[in-house]
């Protein structure tokens, strides 16, 4: 990431000597022009505004967060209220997502790619994308597991995405609000240096789960193994954005209660991840147990 | 003296502006209500038979039938929305994907219900978003594309059914049934895309056409996965 921007700067850097260099060569070396042509081609969503947003300091930040609060003066009950959730660009959100999964020791990930524009466009779909993920590959993975067993019988299983939906959806909006509720208590009675709205917490939520989609992905492959190290990688990662990313908030608070909120916040990620693991992939028991039964109650129908 | 000479002369001054002024805005106002009456005469659909006027709107929905089949860049279906289109296809789609499979309700399709469900919602979630993000396309617009898109999957679920009745099954039917499936849901996105991409600005493109992507991804995924269910009924039972 770090080099990926030193890289910008300095192409940047090049370009604004060359000009500054001679101002009137608008178009001296053709090279140069088909080259900037191209980089603004490869990068269709760079607005010059975001740049700003990633080459700048602490003075953007500032004036970031001035515009941040003059937009969101709309009363709540008009549209443009809730545009302002989904006031992001692709590569704004492609650049939060990277940031998810490689997240950096030290850095915060709100202060970081958030920046006082918290949206809600990541956490609603990549949420969705997980329910989907976890549904479609969880009955997937069944049904290669039963490969070749006369008995099984195949069934799309459609209750299973409600059921994901459920959990997933619970995770991504409830764990924050109640965070948000009792960071906000303890904010005040323990003055904390970091703060963080609702909607940044929904917002770091929503991204941190991003790394369970391709962990979804992979956990078709019918080994034990290989899948519960991916889960322990994807929670490795999850967690530690969650964690980079509180820490600072509970830091100057009592010790106990500082470690109880971080551990509580892990706690909540691996059982989500575990549980997900087994609900939707470990059918070795469950699926038996529920095919013997629909053999039964067929059975008793037919007797009947 | 002099105060009452001030007084007269804007007075007659108020007087004559008035008069010139008077003469111009009667004539707009004449014409327009002239206008208007004689485009609702003409386009008075009151007393025609009740057959023209169905078969008109059938004829609307056909058209735009074949706007989808024949995606090109062209406002037809955004123009004059309808949702008559998108009804016709999910009630065909969720009964369809019913089928046989009332015996196992607790695990097996999706019911109708279900299906009726994810197409209304997801529509209006997908359209909802491209509304949030800043798209310039009116509601009822996006959900009428949205929903005369699903037809190539329509097409697709009817293909799926008659090669399940030739009794097609095993990996070889499995196959020629994902290419079709995979095939029309290319179609869908291509199709959609075509309609709803140029309403969104251009950074926001992807994050515009990516719910739509797992919409239609959705559907497909619920049109492979029934056949299949009911594929291996028939040796079960």
């Amino acid at each position: 990431m770090a080099t990926a921007d030193d890289l910008k700067f300095q192409e940047f850097d090049n370009a604004a000597n060359l000009l500054a260099a001679n101002p009137e060569a608008t178009t001296i070396s053709i090279d140069d022009a088909s080259e900037k042509a191209k980089n603004q081609r490869g990068r269709p969503g760079a607005s010059s505004r975001q740049e700003e947003d990633e080459l700048l300091g602490n003075d953007d930040s500032d004036k970031t967060e001035l515009l941040g609060g003059q937009k969101k003066s709309a009363p709540f009950w008009t549209f443009e209220y809730y545009q302002t959730f989904f006031d992001v660009d692709t590569l704004q959100v492609l650049d939060r997502i990277k940031g998810s999964i490689l997240p950096i020791p030290g850095k915060n990930f709100v202060r970081l790619y958030i920046r006082s524009n918290p949206d809600l466009y990541g956490p609603f779909w990549i949420c969705a994308t997980l329910v989907f993920a976890v549904a479609i590959s969880g009955n997937f993975s069944n049904f290669i597991k039963h490969q070749g067993d006369p008995n099984y019988h195949y069934v799309p299983e459609f209750r299973k995405v409600s059921i994901a939906a459920t959990a997933i959806y619970a995770y991504a909006w409830l764990v924050p609000l109640a965070l948000w509720g009792f960071l906000m208590w303890r904010n005040s009675k323990v003055m904390n240096i970091v703060s963080y709205s609702f909607l940044e917490i929904v917002c770091v939520y929503g991204y941190s789960l991003f790394i369970y989609i391709p962990t979804a992905v992979l956990w078709i492959i019918p080994l034990d193994v290989v899948q519960w190290v991916v889960v322990v990688l994807a929670m490795c990662l999850s967690g530690s954005v969650l964690v980079l990313t509180f820490w600072p908030a509970v830091r100057d608070d009592n010790r106990k209660i500082a470690v109880a909120t971080i551990a509580a916040i892990v706690l909540l990620d691996i059982l989500l991840a575990v549980g997900c693991r087994v609900y939707f992939y470990d059918p070795l028991e469950s699926n038996d147990i529920k095919t013997t039964i629909l053999n039964d109650t067929k059975m008793v129908t037919k007797t009947h | 003296m002099a105060e009452a000479e001030e007084s007269s002369k804007p007075l007659f001054a108020g007087l004559s502006d008035v008069s010139i002024s008077e003469d111009i805005p009667v004539e707009g106002e004449i014409t327009v209500p002239v206008g208007t009456q004689s485009q609702d005469e003409d386009s008075s659909t009151l007393d025609e038979p009740v057959k023209e006027t169905i078969m008109r709107d059938l004829k609307a929905i056909g058209k735009k039938f074949v706007h989808v089949m024949y995606p090109r860049k062209s406002s037809a279906l955004l123009r004059d929305w309808d949702l008559w289109g998108p009804l016709i296809l999910c009630v065909t789609l969720a009964l369809m994907l019913q089928g046989e499979s009332a015996d196992s309700k607790e695990e097996g399709a999706p019911q109708f219900a279900e299906v009726f469900v994810i197409i209304w919602f997801g529509a209006v979630i997908v359209t909802l978003n491209s509304k949030l993000l800043g798209g310039t396309i009116s509601f009822f617009q996006s959900l009428c594309v949205l929903g005369y898109c699903i037809l190539p999957l329509t097409v697709a679920l009817l293909v799926c059914r008659l090669m399940m009745l030739h009794g097609d099954s095993g990996l070889v039917g499995f196959i020629v049934r994902l290419v079709v499936v995979t095939a029309m849901f290319a179609w869908s996105m291509f199709a959609s895309t075509a309609f709803l991409a140029d309403s969104q600005p251009p950074n926001r493109k992807a994050l515009a056409v990516y719910p739509i992507f797992l919409f239609y991804f959705v559907i497909s995924w619920m049109i492979l996965t029934f056949t299949a269910g009911t594929k291996e009924k028939p040796g079960k039972n």
